[in-house]
Order: structure tokens, then sequence, then C-alpha cells
């Protein structure tokens, strides 16, 4: 196996995701099976070459830049309009340190 | 899926549209953007009628694929309303006027709430419009409603949507294709005339293959994707779904170009794609990878050295080309998908979204409850492999490694842009399949994608165009493939491709 359930369980808190008994077992058995695929991986010879991060063509150094313009903002209300829990124009979160 | 969000609440048109007069001179599945534009100029009909006969005919036919999650009437009236008044008052009502359009469910609308096809947006209302929507709009198209899909984008099959997976038009027990399913099908349907899509790793090209119309991935960074969804960012495109390669091309152009909300927005200047496509494709050299015929079988196989003759019939010299890399594609796109998924669905946190779980405690168990509740597990199974490739120890083994076998893929397309004009190609190894058929096979699922993800690491322009349907009426696509910001030449031969096929039938 290239992946125990206690990666699973690690991966998932890493993640921050709750998963049931029923997942944490299906997801053992399909990352295992995807990450055996991604064994080939390590067939093809990449020495030298450079990572791929992002498509790229020709273009100005300043072409990823718009003018420094000021512009009219979202403002509070649109952006907390789909807030699960808003209040005082803040997003309320449960409690995060203990008095 | 969610049997508890099976549907959504506004799949009707509502009595301002309901209560307007009929026309019944409209062939709405028919609409070409010419013919529209003919009828519009020539009073036959104004834009106010056309949006709500085509929005009548989209409610009426919707329950036999499940396509739209939702109808935006107000937006598309609105949207009508002031592409007659251009008329009214002498203007040019613009290149797309009177257009209905279908919108897929990641592409954010203002003011029209954007699920995502997820349980964790079902009642996300976005505060803007997408620059694709917005540029839509400015040339006069008019937004029936959004479509269906897989959760964030992530399937093959729109099986994974929560809302209930689509039903391929053309065989109603059959999936669309995917992740873009909804919007593909919409077109098939006719409900809608053209449909945006996106595409990260052939989510465009794969339905418009299965149902039988034309979709297209553009140049990475030709369409601004300020306001599409982000699944994986140096992956993510958004194109259009359309019933002829004209009207494909013309969507296109209307939305392309520098975006200042985009920083990966090409400066590129955009030509007028349309006016190029003359049917002269002779002498033109294309190429076929071999690494993609040694596993082509059965009806696609044949349909696809059909297409082959056609191209040759055309005057186009056809030659086998090697793709050496291809073999690592799957590996290295699953990688990288997952890895910037697993990155981008974390603002998915129950702070900003909408859902919150009501079963939390601390602000830890609010995280990790939300997430566990909201996303299907299509998303979670992506979390977790894009999370573990990127952890401590692991991301030079995954994650850098497929970063530099995408620069071998991507160099295995440049040398060969060297020696042909286009690639022609597959698009999926078989037509639609049942509805429920591979769902309990991931890595099935994964591998299916092969012929158009190499496209997609590349950053290439590749698009599907009808090539035929197999003796049960099911639809293949063609796929062609052209080099960065070739737009034109891959909309020449496809256009060739389809007026020869009409020629033949």
């Amino acid at each position: 196996m290239k992946i125990t359930e206690k990666e699973v369980r690690y991966v998932a808190g890493l993640a921050n995701l709750k998963l049931t008994e029923a997942e944490i077992a299906k997801f053992q058995v399909d990352l295992n099976g995807i990450l055996e695929h991604f064994d080939k991986l390590n067939l093809a010879d990449t020495d030298g070459v450079e990572p791929m991060a992002q498509v790229l063509f020709d273009a100005a150094e300043s072409a990823t830049l718009r003018e420094d313009a000021p512009r009219e903002p979202l403002g509070n209300t649109a952006a907390l309009a789909n807030a699960p829990q808003p209040g005082a124009g803040y997003f309320k979160v449960p409690l995060v340190i203990e008095k | 899926m969610w049997p508890g969000l099976a549907r959504l609440d506004r799949l009707t048109i509502g009595p301002q549209v309901f209560n307007l007069p009929y026309m019944h001179n409209m062939d709405i599945p028919t609409l070409s953007i010419d013919s529209i534009r003919e009828g519009l100029l020539g009073k036959q009909f104004s834009a106010a009628e056309l949006a709500t006969e085509a929005l009548r005919f989209a409610e009426a036919e919707n329950a036999k694929t499940n396509a739209y999650l939702l109808f935006s009437p107000e937006r598309a009236l609105e949207a009508a309303r002031r592409v007659d008044e251009r008329i009214a008052r002498g203007e040019d009502p613009g290149p797309l006027a009177g257009l209905p359009v279908a919108v897929k469910d990641v592409i954010v609308t203002k003011g029209v709430r954007t699920t995502c096809g997820s349980r964790m947006l079902a009642n996300y209302i976005p505060p803007y419009d997408a620059t694709a929507i917005q540029r839509v709009e400015a040339a006069g198209g008019m937004i029936l409603g959004k479509t269906n899909c897989d959760e964030f984008a992530m399937g093959s099959s729109n099986e994974n949507s929560a809302f209930g997976a689509v039903r391929n038009p053309a065989a109603p027990d059959r999936v669309p294709g995917g992740s873009s399913g909804g919007s593909a099908a919409a077109v098939a349907q006719g409900t809608a005339a053209v449909a945006l899509g996106s595409d990260t790793g052939g989510s465009v090209r794969q339905p418009a293959s299965f149902c039988g119309v034309v979709g297209v991935t553009p140049t990475y960074g030709r369409v601004s994707r300020y306001g599409l969804t982000a699944f994986a960012s140096s992956l993510d495109h958004i194109g259009p779904f359309a019933r002829s390669v004209k009207d494909a091309a013309t969507v296109l152009r209307a939305m392309a170009g520098r975006d200042a909300c985009d920083s990966t927005s090409a400066e590129a200047p955009v030509p007028d794609y349309a006016a190029a496509l003359d049917g002269n494709v002779k002498g033109l050299k294309l190429g076929v990878p071999r690494e993609y015929l040694k596993d082509l079988t059965g009806e696609t196989a044949e349909i696809f050295a059909q297409g082959i003759e056609r191209f040759r019939a055309l005057g186009c010299a056809v030659r086998e080309i090697d793709l050496p890399a291809t073999e690592y594609a799957i590996a290295c796109y699953y990688v990288i998908a997952t890895a910037e998924a697993s990155s981008n669905l974390a603002r998915y946190d129950g702070v900003r979204y909408t859902m919150r779980s009501s079963h939390a405690e601390t602000l830890a168990e609010m995280y990790r409850n939300t997430r566990g509740e909201g996303f299907g597990a299509e998303c979670k199974r992506r979390i977790m492999l894009g999370t573990y490739v990127l952890s401590a120890g692991y991301y030079d083994a995954y994650y850098l490694k497929a970063q530099k076998v995408r620069s071998l893929i991507a160099r295995d397309f440049a040398r060969a842009f060297r020696e042909v004009e286009a690639i022609v190609a597959p698009v999926s190894p078989f037509p639609a399949f049942q509805l429920g058929e591979k769902v309990d096979d991931p890595v099935a699922m994964y591998l299916s994608d092969i012929y158009t993800i190499t496209g997609s690491l590349a950053g290439i322009p590749c698009m599907s165009v009808p090539a035929g349907t197999t003796a049960a009426g099911l639809p293949v696509g063609m796929q062609i493939l052209t080099g960065h910001f070739d737009e034109t030449g891959m909309f020449r031969l496809a256009e060739a491709f389809e007026r020869k096929r009409k020629e033949e039938s």
C-alpha cells in the first residue's frame, strides 16, 4: 500500500476535512490506486528540465501589471452579504481563544 | 449526489415572462448568430420577444435533461431591452445581438445564484460579474440561466453535481460528459444558442464530443478568468459551446482579450476569427499523434479514420507525429490539478461563503465539519490527493516532478508545430457512457481524459468539432489543436471540416 490509514487521517487533518470512517476506508483504496499510477512519473527523464509552473508566452515585462489607479471597493455590505454569520460589520466565527 | 437537493427552487421563468404574448414564428433550436441578427434588423421579431420564447422553450424542455439549474429571466429581458433600444436608435446592436446564452454555474453572475454544482454554494449570490459575462452582455448576448456541472468542475460525466446528473440529449440513459455537461446539453438540445463552459483538462471538449456540438478551449490567457471560480489556476480556461464553428468563433472573439482584473490574461491582439473562415485549407500539414492511436478502438477509431480521410479530401497533408511524453500526461495532470485545487478550495471554510456547519463548538471544528458536510465525494478525493502531493516529504517527488514533466509535454507540442500547422486527434477513447457506469472507479474515469489533458497542460488552443455518430446514434467529435494564439488556424480547419461533412450528408 502506498498510503496507510494513519496517513489518510493525517492528510484529512491538514486539509481541514472531516471524513467518516467509511470515507477514510474508501479514500485509502482510491488514493492508493491513483498514487500507484503516479509512479509513472518516475520513468520520465527530467534531468536539467525546468519546472513549468505557468503557461508562458512572449509579453512585455509590465504586461501583468494594471494601472495603479484607485477604484470603488466592493463595500462592507456587499462583502458580508454571503456571510453565514455577519455581525457588527464583521464575519463572526466561533470563539478562537479562551479568556 | 444529494437527494435532498435534487432540484433547486428557481427552475421556473416566472409570470413576467409567462404573461407576455406568444410568438409562433421562431424555431428556437435552429437559431444562429446570423439568423438572429437578420431577424432583429429585419424587424421580424424583437430581442424581448426572442428572449421570452427562448426562456419558455428552455423551461419546457429542461426536465428532459436537467441541463439548467436556474433561469435568469430578469437578466435576459434586461439585456434584450438594451438590444431593442440600440436597434430603435439605429445603432449597431452588437456582434452577439439577441443571442440566447447559457452559462456554466462556475462563472459568477452578479445577483444570480452561482452554485458551482456544490452543496457548499447552494445559496451563494455573487456580488460581481465575471469579465466574460460582462463582455458577452456588452456584445448584446442574453443570459438565459445557469447550467449544471460537476461540483467545482471536477469530473468527466456531470454525475458529481450536487443537484443531480444531466442526461445526454442524444441518449437519455447516458451522460453528457463533463464537467460542463449542462452547457453542452443545452446547446445540443437547442435550449441555448451558445453556452459558456470552463475547461481545465477537457471539460469543454469532451462534453462537446459526447453531445455532438462544437466546444472550444482557447489559448491559456486568451479569455480572462476573472469571475471563473478557481479550480486549478494554471490550467483553467473559459470557452464557448455552439452548434456551428462560426458561432463559437464569434462568441470567443467577443470574450477574448486583455483584462486588468486577470494578470494571466494576454495582451495579444484578437483577430476576427469568423471573417477568416473561407473553407480553403488546401496544402495544410496536419499531424496525428502516434501515441493517441495505439489504444483507440471500435467505432470511435472508425469515425476518427473517416475524419482523417475528410481532411485529406480537403487537400491537407496528414502524417503521423510523435508526442512521446503523452504516457506521463495523466499522472502529470492529476498531480498538478489536484494540488492547485486543494489550495483553491481552502477558501470554503464556513466563514465567507454562505454555508457553515451547525455542528461545531470551536473554530477548528467549524472548518472541518463545514468542509466535510459541504463537499461531495469527488471534491474530497481531489482535496485529499492534492494535499498529500503537496505535503512535507512528497512535494519534490510529486508536484515538482509533475511540473518538470509538464515542460516535456509542452516541448513535444512546440517541436510538433515546427513540422505541422495543426494536430488532429480523438477527443475521448469512447462515446457517451451509461449513467452510473463509471462512478465507482475514479482511476478509470481519470484515464479517460488522456486525449484532452495534453493540450490543457501545454496551454494551446484546442477544440472538438462533430465528426460523426455511432450506429447507436452517439456523437463523436474530432479534436483540432494549434500553436499558442493560433485560434484562427484551428477555426479554419474546423469550419472546413464541418462544411465538408455537411456536403457529404
